[in-house]
């Protein structure tokens, strides 16, 4: 069967994304983490994720932002730049706005305070509970990182546990300890 | 009936844009590019109002044969319409799309791909997700819509 010429493709992807017909654009990029999936909607961006599944991703991303969900490189480019310039050394915050509209209450609360986090430091679970008002919710406070939808950017590699152990992260601990050495807040 | 959940633009995307796009190509020939862009961004721009996800295909369809009319259309300006059959060389598709405009979507889509385009039976079934028989049908009562307005005017 006749397919659609690839330039084609790419000349509609863009011209959807021009239009502002999309809810969510969406492309896979490269990371030396890995791929990593990376979505832009209206208001900015609103995943990144270390699961590069796009069926799975679009769908997830169809029931929370709308169904017009449609990989196009073009608005995500800004996002995947700011991020090589990190990898890179060269970054280090973001300037970016962030779409956290699926978070409500203490999670958007939290997530906001996260983003306060500084470059090559490091806070506690307990610590950013408090920062977000509810000192005692240090165990709510790690749901909240496991499913924070923009790591690297809302930097949730940067807490850890009361004693200085890593705990968790979605992106797996390895991911987690490779960051924090990128920002010089581990040795070795 | 179970409701089908309407899927997110890319999926249905890759699923019809070859398709879509071959369709587009026995019609227009070299001019399907852009109908396939307009195709697509005109299906973006009505999919937040689906309300399931079923006849995906026959409803892409219908958005790039409407396309395709409008684009042999661009060729004539509107109100210039000739009194008969075509004897400037246009293809018979771009005197046929705005005689149809009244016509229901699906009759207008059958008549004009029928007589316009010159498609078979098959292949109109395929474009309206209906069977031969329907799409036979279609054309048939459309064609008999046309004469009877043409008698009464």
């Amino acid at each position: 069967m006749t397919s659609v010429p690839s330039e084609l493709d790419t000349r509609f992807r863009q011209a959807a994304a021009e239009a502002g017909l999309l809810d969510v654009a969406y492309d896979v990029v490269e990371s030396p983490l890995g791929e990593l999936f990376v979505g832009v909607s209206d208001r900015g961006l609103c995943v990144i994720s270390y699961e590069v599944d796009p069926d799975l991703q679009a769908e997830r991303l169809a029931r929370g932002f709308g169904s017009r969900v449609l990989r196009s490189p073009q608005p995500v480019a800004m996002v995947a730049r700011q991020l090589d310039e990190y990898f890179e050394g060269e970054r280090q915050r973001f300037d970016l706005a962030v779409d956290l509209r699926l978070a409500r209450d203490f999670g958007r609360t939290v997530l906001e305070e996260l983003g306060r986090v500084p470059f090559g430091e490091v806070t506690t679970y307990g610590a950013l509970a408090a920062r977000a008002g509810k000192p005692k919710a240090a165990r709510a406070v790690g749901t909240i990182m496991n499913r924070n939808p923009v790591p690297i950017v809302l930097p949730c590699h940067r807490v850890v546990g009361a004693n200085g152990s890593l705990v968790g992260y979605a992106g797996g601990l390895e991911r987690k300890q490779a960051l924090l050495r990128l920002e010089g807040a581990l040795l070795a | 009936m179970e409701p089908v959940r309407i899927p997110p633009f890319e999926t249905f995307y890759v699923e019809h844009k070859d398709s879509v796009f071959a369709h587009l190509r026995r019609l227009l020939g070299q001019g399907a590019e852009d109908a396939f862009q307009e195709t697509f961004l005109r299906a973006l721009r009505a999919y937040p109002e689906l309300q399931h996800g079923r006849h995906l295909r026959g409803w892409v369809f219908t958005i790039a044969t409407r396309v395709a009319i409008d684009e042999t259309r661009k060729l004539r300006p509107r109100g210039e319409l000739p009194e008969l059959a075509t004897e400037d060389g246009l293809p018979p598709h771009a005197e046929l799309g705005p005689l149809t405009d009244e016509l229901p979507p699906k009759e207008r889509a059958a008549v004009v791909l029928r007589y316009g385009f010159d498609l078979p039976y098959d292949e109109i079934a395929a474009a309206l997700e209906s069977s031969e028989d329907a799409a036979r049908q279609a054309a048939s009562s459309g064609v008999r819509r046309l004469r009877e307005r043409s008698r009464q005017s």
